[in-house]
C-alpha cells in the first residue's frame, strides 16, 4: 500500500489515468485523462467541476464499474488495471456508492433495497434486520419500509439509497449528487452522516454542483474539467 | 417488525417471479419430458422384445427325424433302438440342451392343421417326428450337434431360430439406438428451451443485474438466483409432462403386453375390465409388465429436467455476467 506524506496509508492512488468508452465496439472519446492523485485513508474529498467534467466517471472507476484504459488505479492498495475478475466482488462490498439516478430494485421494499448489500455479503438474517431497520430509522423512513420505490418520492428514494450506500459500514463511501433530490434539512442530515462516517474512518468523495454545500462543509475539493484534474487542494 | 423485515433471506431479490414465466417454460419442458418418456418407452420395448425372443425362439431348436419309428441296427447287426429313440437320447446327452421332447401325435396334427387339415396326421404322408429342443444360456454348437445327429440318425433336420433372432435382435438394438437418440435430442432442445427462457429473463433484469453486480454480488450468486428459478421450473415441467405420459405408456404397455409378457405377468393381467377398480387393477398389474428401464426413467424424468434446467442456467448466467467487468 503506498503511503503519503503525513504518513497515512493511500485508500486510493490513480496515475495517469485514462478511461474512454467504446461506442459500437470502436472506441469513443477519452472520458478522463491522465488523472493523477491519491486519497489518503480516512480522508474527505468533493469533487467538483461542471456538467460532462467526468465526475460520474472518475466514481464509476473508484467504484469498478469501468476499469482504466490507461494507468494505474489503486483502491484498497490493491492495482484495479490488473485484479481478476472474480477477485472484484469482496472489493466492490467495502465500497458503498450512492447514485444520481438512486438505482434502487424497483421490485423490491425499501427494507429490502437496504438489506441487499448485507443478503450478497450472506450476513445472518437478524443482523440484516437490525442493521437495515437502523438504517432506515436514520434517514427518516422507518414507517416506509414496505414502500416499494415506485411509491416513494425522490427525496425518500434518495434517502434509501444512501441508507443502501451506508449499511454495510463500507470503508469507501462515494457519492454521485448525493444531495440533488433533497431539501436543505435533509441535505444537511446527509452531509453530517458523511461527516460522521468520515470521522469514524471511511474515505468518502462527494461529486456535487452544489457549491454552497461545499462552502458549509470545507474540505479537500479536486476539480475536473474536461476529463483532466484541474486543481487538488 | 414489518412486513418486510420479517421475510427470510434468500428472497427474490432480482424478480425473477417475474421474469422467468412460470408457465410457458414448464410447459415447453412438459412436452420435453412427454416426448422423452415416449422416447424411454421405445427403448424399454426394444429391449424387452429382444429379451424375450432370446428367452423364446432364440433358446429353442426343433429337430426333425424321418421314419422315426424305423429300428437302427446294432454294431452286431441285431436291431436296437428306433431312429427317434436314438435322436433323443443324443440330443438328451448333448452339452447346451436342458430339454428334448418329441411332439405327440395330438400335437404334431396341431400342428399341420392349418396345412393339412384336421385329419392331416391321418393321411397317408410319411410324416417325421418333431423333436421340441429348449436350450440353456450358451446353447450347444448347432452345427456340430447337427454333424453328430446326421452320423447317427441320417436324414434329420436340425432348425435354429437363432439367425432370424438375431436379425430380429439387430433391429430392435437399432430402434433402441434411435430412441436413445431421440432422448438425447429432446434433452438439448429442453436445455434450449431453459437457456432461451433464461437469456429473456436476464435481459429483463439487465438493470437490477447490475445494481446487484455493483454492490459485489458474484458470478456464482447471481447465477444461483437464476438457476434455483430454472430448477425449480423445469422440474416442475418434467413432473407434468412424466404424469401426463402415463396413461400414454400403459395404454401403450397394455397393447405391447401379449408380445413381451411371460406367462407368469400374462397371467396376472385381467382380461376385459369393466370398472374403474377393475381398470385401476388392470393398470396396476400392467406397470409390472412395463419395462424396468421405464420403470425408472419415468420418475428420473422430473429431476432429469430439474438439472438440465440447474446447470443450463448457470452456464448461461455465467456466461452473460463476463461481460459486466
Amino acid at each position: 500500500m503506498g503511503q503519503v506524506a503525513n504518513g497515512l496509508r493511500d485508500m486510493v492512488r490513480l496515475e495517469a489515468v485514462g478511461l474512454q468508452y467504446e461506442r459500437a465496439g470502436r472506441p469513443g472519446a477519452d472520458a478522463l485523462r491522465d488523472l493523477s492523485f491519491e486519497i489518503p485513508d480516512g480522508g474527505f474529498r468533493w469533487l467538483l467541476g461542471p456538467s460532462g467534467a467526468g465526475k460520474s466517471s472518475l466514481l464509476r472507476l473508484l467504484h469498478l464499474a469501468v476499469r482504466p484504459t490507461r494507468g494505474q488505479l489503486q483502491v484498497f492498495g490493491q492495482n484495479m488495471s490488473h485484479a481478476k475478475r472474480g477477485d472484484l466482488p469482496d472489493i466492490r462490498r467495502r465500497i458503498g456508492m450512492v447514485f444520481q439516478d438512486f438505482r434502487l430494485l424497483p421490485h423490491l421494499s425499501a427494507f429490502d433495497n437496504v438489506a441487499l448489500p448485507l443478503r450478497i455479503a450472506r450476513l445472518p438474517e437478524d443482523q440484516i434486520r437490525a442493521d437495515a431497520m437502523e438504517m432506515l430509522r436514520w434517514v427518516g423512513l422507518a414507517k416506509l419500509v414496505d414502500s416499494r420505490p415506485a411509491e416513494l418520492s425522490g427525496g425518500e428514494q434518495q434517502r434509501v439509497a444512501i441508507a443502501r450506500a451506508v449499511v454495510g459500514r463500507p470503508s469507501l463511501l462515494l457519492a454521485d449528487e448525493p444531495t440533488g433530490n433533497l431539501d436543505d434539512v435533509q441535505a444537511e442530515r446527509l452531509m453530517l452522516l458523511l461527516r460522521e462516517m468520515n470521522r469514524l474512518g471511511a474515505t468518502v468523495v462527494v461529486a456535487t454542483h452544489n457549491e454552497a454545500l461545499v462552502a458549509r462543509h470545507p474540505g479537500r475539493q479536486l476539480r475536473l474539467a474536461h476529463g483532466r484534474l484541474v486543481s487538488d487542494d | 417488525m414489518t412486513r418486510s423485515a420479517d421475510r427470510r433471506a434468500g428472497s427474490d431479490d432480482l424478480g425473477l417471479r417475474r421474469a422467468l414465466d412460470d408457465r410457458m417454460l414448464p410447459v415447453l419442458v412438459a412436452a420435453m419430458a412427454f416426448l422423452a418418456a415416449l422416447a424411454l418407452a421405445g427403448s424399454g420395448g426394444a429391449s424387452a422384445l429382444v429379451k424375450h425372443w432370446q428367452e423364446g425362439a432364440a433358446a429353442a431348436v426343433t429337430v426333425q427325424v424321418p421314419t422315426p419309428s424305423t429300428l437302427l441296427p446294432r454294431t452286431d447287426g441285431t436291431p436296437g433302438q428306433t431312429r427317434l429313440d436314438r435322436a433323443l437320447a443324443l440330443l438328451r446327452a448333448a452339452p447346451g440342451v436342458a430339454q428334448a421332447q418329441a411332439l405327440s401325435e395330438t400335437e404334431l396334427t396341431e400342428l399341420l392343421k392349418p396345412w393339412l387339415g384336421s385329419g392331416g396326421a391321418g393321411t397317408a404322408l410319411p410324416l417325421p417326428a418333431v423333436i421340441q429342443v429348449r436350450l440353456t444360456g450358451s446353447g450347444p454348437d448347432v452345427a456340430a450337434l447337427q454333424t453328430t445327429l446326421e452320423a447317427a440318425v441320417p436324414g434329420t433336420l436340425v432348425e435354429s431360430h437363432g439367425a432370424w433372432v438375431q436379425r430380429l435382435a439387430v433391429l430392435a438394438r437399432s430402434l433402441q439406438a434411435c430412441a436413445w437418440l431421440a432422448l438425447a435430442v429432446v434433452a438439448g432442445v429442453a436445455a434450449a428451451v431453459v437457456m432461451v427462457g433464461v437469456r429473456t429473463g436476464l435481459l429483463a433484469r439487465r438493470e437490477s443485474i447490475e445494481i446487484v453486480h455493483g454492490l459485489g454480488a458474484t458470478d456464482g450468486y447471481i447465477a444461483g438466483r437464476f438457476a434455483a428459478r430454472a430448477t425449480w421450473l423445469a422440474g416442475l415441467g418434467g413432473l407434468l409432462g412424466a404424469l401426463l405420459a402415463l396413461p400414454v405408456l400403459l395404454a401403450l404397455a397394455t397393447l405391447a403386453a401379449p408380445f413381451v409378457a411371460t406367462p407368469q405377468t400374462a397371467a396376472a393381467l385381467p382380461v376385459s375390465p369393466t370398472t374403474l377398480a377393475a381398470l385401476a387393477s388392470a393398470w396396476l398389474a400392467q406397470l409390472k409388465t412395463m419395462p424396468a428401464e421405464l420403470l425408472v426413467g419415468l420418475p428420473v424424468l422430473p429431476a432429469a429436467a430439474a438439472i438440465i434446467g440447474f446447470f443450463t442456467a448457470q452456464a448461461t448466467v455465467r456466461g452473460w455476467l463476463r461481460r459486466l467487468p
